[in-house]
């Protein structure tokens, strides 16, 4: 029995389709969708969704942390930013990781929530970059 | 009577002005589909987001401290206003539309002894409080419509509510825009972002559709009021970016009807200027063999 994934970014839906199951990045460790599943709602970190048909991966997203809703017949990814692995840009990505490096350093060392921001944004980065080099 | 050469000069002058319109009429036809696409294609993510958060303010209800974005700073005494705008003019009424509704609303306020701040969202609406309440603008975005409208423009807005709200400086935020009817219509609105209205119809309905697979209990990770805080700035960012792109959407399709009357007032001016001309040089004409042949006749 399959499972019905969306991943919907804020300007588009990227993917609709029916699949076996979906490994994604939870904020507290990676989980995986699969059909029957109690429902549930989950904080996304930065990370690869994985598709899978058949046990196989057949189709993988990179998400900018957001938000997941499981039900037993579906799961819904609402991601802050969403792209194909493929579609990665590295220099993009490095660009950005430089940019935030530069803001931590600035940043007031006693502003804990706003240094908080920024490890998920650059630990969301990296994995952008990790995912990106994989593919290519 | 203005001279034939006076004429020319004129006619010729509006038939250039006609070329002109009809090509920004085009322009905007085809950024209005643009638009309407991008507008379309959001729709899914903001639908999903009232589905989450209607679960999740229903799990978290009753509970002491709610976070300022939904239940608001419980006083009301401070109002941001945010009007948005299209950068640009020549479309019709659309921005004074919003400029209108938004100096009503202050003079609404302000009668009610409440204190009023404006975030103006596009060039023409600064220009417009700069001259009418400069003493309430307290920030400003611009230089954004007229393309593709990205979310980080709403994201960056959205952030600025939650950190002027979060600083108890407004108590109440209300976004005034074009709503997008069709190509032909927008109708300036009001809409209250914090402390949040719920929809209780489109809420109720969303839970309709998905009582039937939901039935059992939610599980959160990490808890429910963690999760909520993390969803409702994001939710305020989905809502500003959905009105950015109706604004988009709004200015095209008003900048389209205007042109499109300006084309057809061109034409017409045209048609009656070129019966004036030929009229004239018809008399000229007649004016002329009168005088060569009374000449004759003199001889």
């Amino acid at each position: 029995m399959p499972i019905q994934i969306e991943i919907i970014s804020p300007e588009k839906v990227l993917v609709s389709r029916e699949v076996d199951m979906v490994v994604m990045p939870g904020a507290e460790g990676d989980i995986a969708a699969m059909p029957e599943r109690a429902p549930m709602m989950l904080l996304l970190r930065g990370g690869v969704v994985s598709l899978y048909e058949n046990d196989a991966v057949t189709d993988r997203f990179f998400v900018g942390g957001g938000f997941a809703d499981m039900t037993a017949t579906r799961c819904t990814i609402l991601a802050d930013k969403a792209e194909p692995v493929s579609e990665i840009s590295i220099d993009n990505a490095t660009a950005a990781l430089e940019a935030l490096t530069e803001a931590w350093d600035k940043a007031d060392k006693t502003d804990i929530s706003r240094l908080d921001v920024l490890q998920d944004k650059i630990l969301s980065v990296r994995a952008e970059i990790e995912a990106g080099s994989s593919a290519s | 009577m203005a001279s034939l050469k006076e004429l020319r000069a004129r006619i010729g002058s509006i038939k250039s002005t006609r070329k002109i319109t009809s090509a920004m009429k085009m322009v905007a036809a085809a950024k209005l589909r643009r638009a309407q696409a991008s507008a379309e294609a959001a729709r899914p993510y903001a639908a999903a987001m009232r589905r989450m958060l209607g679960e999740l303010a229903a799990a978290t209800k009753g509970e002491e401290g709610a976070p300022r974005l939904l239940a608001g700073t419980g006083q009301d005494k401070v109002h941001l206003l945010i009007p948005i705008t299209s950068d640009r003019g020549l479309c019709g009424g659309f921005n004074s539309n919003v400029h209108r509704l938004t100096l009503q609303t202050i003079n609404k306020l302000q009668a009610e002894g409440k204190t009023v701040k404006l975030l103006p969202v596009g060039r023409r609406a600064l220009n417009f409080f700069n001259r009418e309440h400069a003493d309430l603008i307290v920030d400003k975005v611009i230089g954004f419509s007229g393309k593709d409208v990205p979310f980080s423009v709403a994201s960056g807005l959205g952030d600025k509510v939650n950190a002027l709200l979060e600083a108890g400086e407004i108590d109440v935020c209300t976004l005034v825009f074009n709503k997008f009817q069709n190509a032909m219509t927008q109708t300036p609105a009001c809409l209250q972002l914090v402390p949040m209205v719920m929809d209780d119809a489109a809420a109720k309905a969303d839970a309709a559709s998905t009582t039937a697979d939901d039935a059992a209990q939610y599980e959160f990770e990490p808890d429910e009021a963690t999760l909520l805080a993390m969803l409702l700035p994001r939710n305020l960012q989905v809502q500003i970016y959905a009105s950015l792109l109706e604004t988009a959407a709004g200015e095209n399709g008003a900048r389209m009807t205007a042109m499109d009357n300006a084309t057809r007032n061109a034409g017409r001016t045209i048609d009656s200027l070129s019966k004036v001309y030929n009229r004239t040089r018809q008399t000229n004409i007649t004016n002329e063999l009168i005088e060569i042949i009374s000449g004759a006749q003199a001889v």
